[in-house]
């Protein structure tokens, strides 16, 4: 990853907002390192928007503070951060042509005309929209109005780039294409970005650290890979996709192990404080006909059978009528089973984790 | 029952409109056409008599020049209202919006009567000047273009608004966002940003406005007091006090086709642009 001197770091302490009597945001402090690639994750009216405008200083924020390189940054205006900002929906000037659109900023900048024009050619290249310089964002399509609106953001070499859903009105192929494209420019730049979206595998491909929001608090902040397998509640384990949860009856700690009762089956996952609820995600669930001799397992009857290409998805009904769901690779299915079949599903130990 | 086409239903909706504007306007017109190249004698002659005769001239220039006058007057000031309606507090809005909409309960002749009473070298504004000594003789403020522009340029204002406001409403708050976090000033966001944005109602204002006033009458009539005349107050005088029928059809004819073209340019203008 290259190391980019201009990029920023900023430190957001206790900020809350509000509207009126309802509170948007309540008590968020994290601190977003420099060259980081932060996705702000959460269901609608999560209050993500709210962030990020209040990172943009389009909104001022009710409580807190926010530092940027360690200055203040709290009441510094919009206008004087330098930021470089995609907006849901590209907000392009509809009037200028793709060149105008992005020499805008650099002109404000007050560069020279050889400069800018030089810029101008440089980014276009750089986001592949060569040969559309001359049109009008209404005369492309969406994935190229999206690549005028992150040209023209990237355009001053701003310290951190903040995006606000930038793909929602994409279709799927394309979404892959353009977070693809944005995380090259990530790397090229070394800007600190942050990514606000509500699509849970976006947020999982592009990010080197989740932020989980949810009514306005900040549930966890962690790497994807922890956020999805070792949530810290019940909300972000359930919003990173789907996931089984078995209820555990007299637990006992064993050293670094949580074990407890479920269906007559004795269960083990490693330890959390107090959580008594084993979670375990569909795709870690093997099916058997019989029960392994290490690891987790209970039995279950198969209700249903979705055949989902490499891998199918496989719903069941295990002790005392518990819904379980796991997806298994087709290639590897037990011979034999149907809807009706009695089975034993088991997972090892370790990937399962206390809620 | 009587069977009708079903694309001939809608007619059945549109015939009394119909059947109203062929009575009012288009038969009317017609006849206007007809005594254009019949009177006094068939031929042409009062068109090149209309477009040759020095004074008939000289008033299509005053009204065209009366006309764009009262447009960049009437938009300017329209776009400022328009402006506070839009994108005031809730206190200006409602305050322009009433600006905007109490002139249209007040008729054109009262509106006219009034700034005579205002602005006549015995009126209101000049008593006031001479009673507070700025000025020794009354000011001439009506019974010229001034008095004329000023009385249209009251009446269009509103009308100019709603097109302006229309376009303004159609911004997306973002883009100007967008510039503001680019480091663009509020004037540079206004001048770059927001007017281009609004061009649209700006050029459908002004369209508006400048094929309104070309027709004006009764404003004209009384602010410009028979020394300022305009093409509807010519037309009138040469039916009513030459009387020159003939070649009064002839300027309404070349007025009305000047008006449509007008309009055809309008309507050009305001339907929705393909993409480029
Ligand atoms: N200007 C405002 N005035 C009043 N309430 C607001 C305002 N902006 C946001 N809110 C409220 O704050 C909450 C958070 O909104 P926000 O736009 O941040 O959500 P979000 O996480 O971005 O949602 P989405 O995924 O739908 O964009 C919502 O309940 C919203 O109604
Ligand atoms: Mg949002």
């Amino acid at each position: 990853m290259t190391t980019n001197t201009r990029a920023a770091e900023i430190g957001v302490s206790s900020i809350g907002k509000d509207f009126g009597s309802f509170t948007a945001l309540d008590s968020i402090s994290l601190t977003i390192g420099r060259g980081e690639f932060l996705t702000l994750l959460g269901p609608s009216g999560s209050g993500k928007t709210t962030f990020l405008m209040l990172l943009a200083g389009f909104e001022i924020p009710t409580r807190g503070t926010m530092t940027l390189d360690g200055a203040p940054m709290t009441d510094v205006p919009a206008e004087k951060r330098g930021f470089g900002m995609v907006f849901q929906g590209y907000a392009l000037f509809p009037h200028m042509t793709v060149s105008q659109n992005i020499a805008f900023p650099l002109q404000l900048q007050k560069r020279s005309a050889s400069q800018i024009r030089a810029r101008v050619a440089e980014i276009i290249e750089m986001v592949g929209l060569g040969g559309h310089a001359h049109k009008r964002p209404n005369a492309l399509s969406g994935g190229q109005q999206q690549r005028v609106a992150l040209a023209r953001a990237l355009a001053c070499e701003p310290p951190v780039m903040l995006l606000d859903e930038p793909f929602s009105a994409l279709d799927k192929n394309l979404r892959g294409q353009m977070q693809d494209e944005v995380r090259r420019l990530h790397r090229e730049t070394g800007t600190t970005f942050v990514f606000v979206t509500h699509d849970q595998s976006e947020a999982l491909a592009l990010s080197s650290r989740v932020a989980i929001f949810e009514a306005g608090k900040l549930q966890q902040l962690a790497p994807p890979r922890e956020v999805y397998e070792r949530p810290e509640n019940r909300f972000v384990a359930e919003f990173l996709g789907d996931i089984n949860l078995l209820p555990l009856s007299n637990p006992t700690r064993d050293g670094e192990m949580l074990t407890g009762q479920f269906g007559g089956r004795t269960l083990r996952a490693p330890g959390h404080e107090d959580g008594h609820t084993l979670a375990i995600r569909p795709e870690y669930m093997r099916l058997g006909h019989s029960a392994p001799d290490s690891g987790n397992a209970i039995p279950a009857t198969v209700i249903d059978l979705t055949y989902l290409g490499a891998d199918t998805r496989i719903d069941l009904t295990g002790p005392d009528g518990t819904a379980i769901t796991l997806t298994h690779p087709t290639d590897d299915l037990p011979p034999g089973i149907a809807p009706g079949s009695d089975i034993w599903a088991s997972w090892p130990e370790q990937k399962g984790f206390l809620l | 029952m009587l069977r009708i086409r079903p694309f001939l239903r809608p007619m059945i909706l549109l015939a009394p409109l119909l059947m109203f504007l062929g009575l009012a306007y288009v038969l009317p017109f017609a006849g206007v056409v007809g005594w254009s190249v019949t009177l006094p004698e068939p031929g042409v002659q009062n068109y090149s008599a209309a477009l040759s005769d020095p004074l008939i001239l000289s008033v299509f220039w005053r009204t065209l020049r009366i006309c764009a006058i009262v447009t960049v007057i009437s938009v300017t000031m329209g776009y400022m209202l328009a402006l506070l309606w839009v994108r005031g507090s809730p206190l200006v809005r409602t305050l322009t919006e009433l600006c905007i909409l109490i002139p249209f309960w007040i008729s054109v002749l009262t509106r006219a009567f009034g700034w005579l009473a205002l602005l006549s070298s015995r009126g209101l504004l000049n008593s006031w000047l001479e009673g507070l000594g700025i000025i020794d003789d009354p000011l001439r403020l009506v019974r010229n273009e001034f008095g004329v522009i000023v009385g249209m340029a009251h009446f269009m204002i509103p009308f100019a608004v709603f097109p302006i406001a229309s376009a303004m409403r159609s911004v997306d708050e973002r883009v100007l966002m967008a510039a503001r976090g680019m480091g663009a000033s509020r004037t540079r966001i206004f001048t770059r940003v927001f007017v281009p944005m609004t061009a649209t109602g700006i050029m459908g204002a002004a369209l508006l406005v400048f094929v309104f006033a070309i027709g004006f009458f009764i404003t004209p009539a009384i602010l410009g007091g028979g020394r300022s005349v305009m093409v509807a107050e010519l037309i009138y005088l040469r039916i009513f006090q030459s009387p020159d029928w003939g070649l009064a059809a002839a300027v309404s004819v070349i007025l009305m086709v000047a008006i449509s073209a007008l309009l055809a340019l309008l309507l050009k203008q305001l339907s929705p642009k393909d993409a480029k």
